[in-house]
C-alpha cells in the first residue's frame, strides 16, 4: 500500500512495528512503532504520558516527511 | 501418430475472433490448432500433436471465475490430453488471469501437467505462481517467438516426466516441494552460511519474495502548508464496523469521514462523539478498542493542526485489515486510495501498520 501511493509522488511515511517487514516490501521512509498491538501507543503509560509517547512517534514521522532520502531509511 | 496428446487455451484475441468487442466470447472448443499453437506445434516435434484448442473471451472469463472454470475444464478433458499449453499472456492482465486460472486448475483437477507464459508483472502471475508453471516472457506478443522456445524446453520435459527446477528449466518457483536430500536441513543450512561467510556462490532452498521498490518521493518543505492524509492497514473503523470489513482477507477498504472528530475514541473514553474500534482479526484488539488512536493518532495530529504545525489532516481516513490480504488486493485497495488523495489535494500520507 505504501508503495502504491508512494508511486503517485506523495511521500508515505510508513510507522509500523515490524520494521523488517516494512523494509521489505519497500516502504522508503520508516519509523518504528511500539508494538503490534499498540503502534502508537503504550497502554501500561498514564493517560497524558501515552500522548507524549505518540506525539513522539508522529514528530519522528513528520521529520522523515521533511526528509530528502534516496533509498530506505529508518528513522529511529 | 504423436505420443503426446496437448491442448492449447487462448483468448479470442489469439483465435482470431476479434479483440475488446470480442472479449465476451464464451468457451468453445475446436479440435484443431488455433493462432499460437501452430508455433507449439512446430517446435515441440513430431512426438507431440496439439489435438484441442479451448478459446474464451477475457472479460467472459473473469467476470465468470466460477461457473467458466469448470466448463474449460470440461472442454479440455473431452480431448483427454497429456499437458495443456496455456497462452502465453505476455502482460494481458485478464488474459493472465484465464491462463494462470486455467493451468492451475489444470493441475489440481486433472493432474496433468500444465504451461503457462506470463511477463514479470502480469497479476496472474503473482496469484498462480504457487500452482501452475509459469515461463516468464516478455511484455507482448513481439516476444512470441522468445516465449515459445522457452515454454517448449519446459513442456517437452514435463511431457516425458523428467524432473524440472525453477532454475533449471526457467519458471516461477512453485509451492515447496518435498525431496530428499543428503544431509539434514541444519548441515544444509551451515554450509550455505559458511559459504555465504567465504563470499562464494550458494543457492537458497527457500528464496524470499521479490519486491519492486519504489523511487521514494520528494520530502516535504513546508508542513505548516501541507494537506496530510491517514492511511492503516490496521482495521480501524467507526464502532459496529459500518462497511463490514473482514477480519482477515479483507475485500474492501473503508473511508471515514473525521470532520469534526478530535479523537478516535474508545471504550477508555467517558461521552465521546463517536467511538471507533479495531476489525483486524490479526492482533489483540483490546488496546485499540480501547483507544484507537493507538493505530491511528487523529488526536495527536488534530493538536498540531490547531498549532498550526501541519497545514491540515485530510478530511478522510482510509482503513483496511492487512490480515492475510493478498499483494495484489492491497495494492488494488491502495491504487484506489491514492487516486482520491490526489483528486483532494494531499500532499503527504502517515500509514500506520499494526
Amino acid at each position: 500500500m505504501v508503495k502504491e501511493i508512494e508511486k503517485t509522488g506523495i511521500p508515505v511515511v510508513h510507522i509500523c512495528t515490524v520494521v523488517p517487514i516494512s523494509l521489505t516490501v519497500g516502504a522508503n521512509r520508516i519509523v518504528p512503532a511500539v508494538a503490534i498491538p499498540h503502534p502508537l501507543g503504550n497502554p501500561s503509560l498514564s493517560f497524558e504520558d501515552e500522548k507524549k509517547l505518540r506525539e513522539h512517534i508522529v514528530e519522528k514521522a513528520l521529520e522523515a516527511l521533511t526528509t530528502e532520502v534516496d533509498s530506505q531509511t529508518v528513522f529511529e | 501418430m504423436a505420443t503426446f496428446k496437448v491442448v492449447h487455451y487462448i483468448n479470442q484475441f489469439y483465435a482470431g475472433i476479434g479483440g475488446e468487442e470480442k472479449a465476451d466470447t464464451k468457451p468453445f472448443k475446436e479440435a484443431k490448432v488455433i493462432g499460437p499453437g501452430m508455433a507449439f506445434n512446430k517446435a515441440l516435434g513430431e512426438d507431440v500433436e496439439i489435438v484441442g484448442t479451448v478459446v474464451c473471451g477475457d472479460s467472459y472469463f473473469n467476470e465468470n471465475m466460477e461457473t467458466v472454470l469448470p466448463e474449460v475444464l470440461e472442454m479440455i478433458r473431452s480431448f483427454e490430453p497429456d499437458l495443456v499449453i496455456a497462452g502465453p499472456a505476455f502482460n494481458a492482465g485478464r488474459y493472465g488471469m484465464a491462463c494462470g486460472a486455467v493451468t492451475a486448475a489444470v493441475i489440481r483437477e486433472l493432474d496433468i501437467p500444465a504451461v503457462t507464459g506470463m511477463y514479470e508483472e502480469n497479476p496472474g502471475l503473482d496469484i498462480y505462481k504457487k500452482d501452475a508453471y509459469i515461463v516468464p516472457v516478455g511484455n507482448s506478443a513481439a516476444t512470441m517467438r522468445k516465449a515459445v522456445p522457452a515454454m517448449t524446453k519446459l513442456i517437452t520435459k514435463l511431457l516425458h516426466n523428467e524432473p524440472v527446477d525453477p532454475v533449471v528449466d526457467g519458471y516461477v518457483v512453485r509451492h515447496r516441494k518435498n525431496f530428499v536430500a543428503e544431509f539434514r536441513g541444519a548441515r544444509r543450512a551451515a554450509d550455505m552460511l559458511v559459504k555465504k561467510l567465504n563470499n562464494e556462490a550458494f543457492q537458497t532452498e527457500y528464496p524470499m519474495p521479490e519486491f519492486d521498490n519504489v523511487d521514494p518521493s520528494p520530502a516535504i518543505k513546508d508542513l505548516s502548508q501541507t494537506k496530510i492524509a491517514l492511511v492503516t492497514s490496521g482495521g480501524i473503523v467507526p464502532k459496529g464496523n459500518p462497511d463490514h470489513i473482514e477480519s482477515s482477507s479483507a475485500s474492501k477498504y473503508g473511508k471515514y469521514d473525521i470532520d469534526g472528530i478530535d479523537t478516535l475514541a474508545g471504550t477508555n473514553y467517558p461521552d465521546a462523539k463517536a467511538y471507533y474500534e479495531t476489525a483486524h482479526g490479526g492482533y489483540d484488539p483490546m488496546y485499540a478498542n480501547q483507544d484507537s488512536n493507538r493505530v491511528l493518532p487523529v488526536d495527536v495530529l488534530r493538536d498540531m493542526e490547531a498549532s498550526g504545525k501541519i497545514g491540515e489532516l485530510h478530511r478522510y481516513f482510509y482503513s483496511t485489515v492487512g490480515n492475510g490480504t493478498s499483494v495484489a488486493n492491497a495494492k488494488k485497495y491502495a491504487a484506489a486510495i491514492a487516486k482520491e488523495l490526489i483528486a483532494d489535494g494531499v500532499q503527504a500520507v502517515i500509514l500506520t501498520s499494526t
